[in-house]
């Protein structure tokens, strides 16, 4: 049973490696990074009371873990799950994003 | 007058007056007072302005702050000279004045904020990155001690709920060791530490009372507050509201409540109540919880009106764009309103007359009348926060 939701999991994260989005979604997402996950993350998410969020803060995470953990955050810690507020599509972007190097 | 007086008076009103700058620098304001000036934090951009409240304007924008995300600000005695804590470890001198940096210092990698002593001499940086609190001399910004946050569990702890205490005395909490210390700077440098071991856990911020009495802590990791009554002649560390989610789910957080501005009002304390849509209300005689307020969404500041009637309360990502105000005589929300995208900080001017409220993402500061509700003027400013008046000199704990 864990396996094959695990591999649901996979394959509902995998099939878009970085989702296309339109302009205007890609700057709301971005301004929602910058500004609401920076409130704890810092908003160059260099870390606060949040974890950093640099490229190289994240280099040994994976994107679809990444992406889990906007979805649904980090239980005993302040990090909430984002789902209800962001598709799983927007948490993939983000996630490329940031091991990327997030846009201003 | 006499020559002499008269030399005496002009070199009296120099050193007061930017106008007569002898670098012939143009002034940003003719010789004033600094009573009803205030600086506004531009998070985005690194900038702060200077503002003037009686005449709702904006006197001068000033740049190279750094990064100013979660960005705070005290005020030295003379109202004169801000002190701005960027998230980025620098710690910046602001001349209200002369409207320009007097001095500036990277003093930690990361930092969430700061106090000033009561004597004005002494500015203490709180930082995540590494944890601890550092002490730096008001007018030259040298540092003057560093004091790690090694909690009993013998980690580093990030610190926050930092708060001034009469007699060169600071207090605050260690976020990763779930600890409450008082740094005591009256013999020197060094601090006489006083440390309360746990407190419970994840203190996220605290405050104190403006009679420098109850230190209260908010709990992220369990329900409740954190509090020592700082008059008891051996402090010690109690329970206050404990295990308000009790039989209900606490909410996802997407915005930390602050205790920073609570309201401290007709004998009683409104704050935030961490993953509910509600204010909490605490009997600062008894310490005890005596009510709860339903509120529009998860509240982040809870803003005493100067007088105390009122409480106005801003609240939490995705419903960041309302405000409401809580009569704490009658325990009504007796108005809600939008000013728009991403209400931040809410300052009322010295004795409450009008509030300034910052609007992030329609880059406005919007101001109120607070009686009428009217607003009566809209600054433009970039991605505007926290919002810090000189009033705030002469106030303990902010």
């Amino acid at each position: 049973m864990m396996r094959s939701l695990e591999l649901a999991l996979i394959a509902t994260l995998s099939c878009a490696i970085t989702p296309a989005f339109s302009a205007d979604r890609s700057r709301e997402l971005t301004a929602l990074v910058r500004e609401d996950c920076g409130s704890c993350h810092g908003m160059t998410l260099k870390g606060g009371l949040g974890a950093p969020l640099t490229p190289h803060d994240l280099a040994e995470k994976d994107a679809m873990s990444l992406a889990a953990i906007i979805l649904d955050g980090v239980p005993g810690t302040p990090m909430p799950p984002w789902r209800g507020l962001i598709s799983e599509a927007d948490a993939r972007w983000i996630a490329e994003k940031l091991k990327q190097g997030f846009p201003q | 007058m006499n020559r002499r007086s008269f030399l005496t008076a002009s070199v009296a009103a120099g050193l007061a007056t930017p106008a007569l700058a002898a670098d012939g620098a143009a002034p940003c304001a003719p010789t004033r007072g600094t009573g009803d000036l205030g600086l506004i934090i531009e998070r985005a951009t690194g900038s702060v302005l200077i503002v003037d409240t009686t005449t709702r304007a904006v006197v001068s924008r000033i740049d190279g702050l750094g990064d100013l995300s979660h960005a705070t600000a005290v005020f030295g005695p003379s109202e004169r000279y801000a002190y701005v804590f960027g998230r980025d470890g620098g710690l910046t001198k602001v001349d209200m004045l002369a409207c320009r940096i007097d001095r500036r210092v990277i003093q930690a990698g990361n930092s969430i904020g700061g106090a000033i002593s009561d004597d004005g001499a002494l500015i203490v940086a709180s930082n995540y990155t590494p944890g601890g609190i550092k002490v730096f001399d008001a007018n030259s910004l040298a540092e003057l001690a560093s004091v790690p946050a090694i909690g009993a569990n013998g980690k580093s702890s990030k610190t926050v709920g930092l708060v001034d205490l009469p007699g060169r005395r600071f207090a605050y909490a260690l976020y990763d060791a779930d600890e409450i210390w008082i740094a005591d700077f009256s013999a020197g440098a060094t601090p006489a530490l006083t440390k309360f071991t746990d407190v419970g856990r994840l203190p996220y911020d605290a405050n104190v009372t403006s009679d420098a009495r109850h230190y209260l802590a908010g709990l992220f990791g369990e329900d409740g507050f954190a509090h020592i009554d700082l008059w008891a002649a051996a402090p010690k560390v109690d329970r206050v509201s404990s295990g308000y989610n009790a039989g209900r789910a606490k909410l996802p957080i997407y915005k930390m409540p602050h205790l920073e501005g609570w309201a401290e009002s007709n004998s009683t304390l409104v704050v935030p109540a961490a993953g509910q849509h509600e204010a909490l209300l605490i009997d600062l005689e008894t310490m005890k919880e005596q009510g709860r307020i339903a509120l529009h969404s998860q509240p982040v500041f809870c803003v005493a009106r100067p007088d105390g009637r009122e409480v106005w309360i801003n609240f939490a990502h995705p419903d960041n764009d309302t405000v409401q105000v809580l009569d704490v005589f009658t325990r009504k929300i007796v108005h809600t309103f939008r000013p728009g995208p991403a209400v931040l900080h809410l300052e009322f001017t010295p004795r409450g007359h009008e509030v300034w409220i910052s609007v992030r993402d329609a880059d406005r500061i919007d101001i109120y009348d607070v009686r009428s509700r009217e607003k009566k003027a809209e600054l433009k400013a970039v991605k505007p926060s926290g919002i810090f008046f000189t009033s705030r000199a002469h106030r303990l704990g902010v």
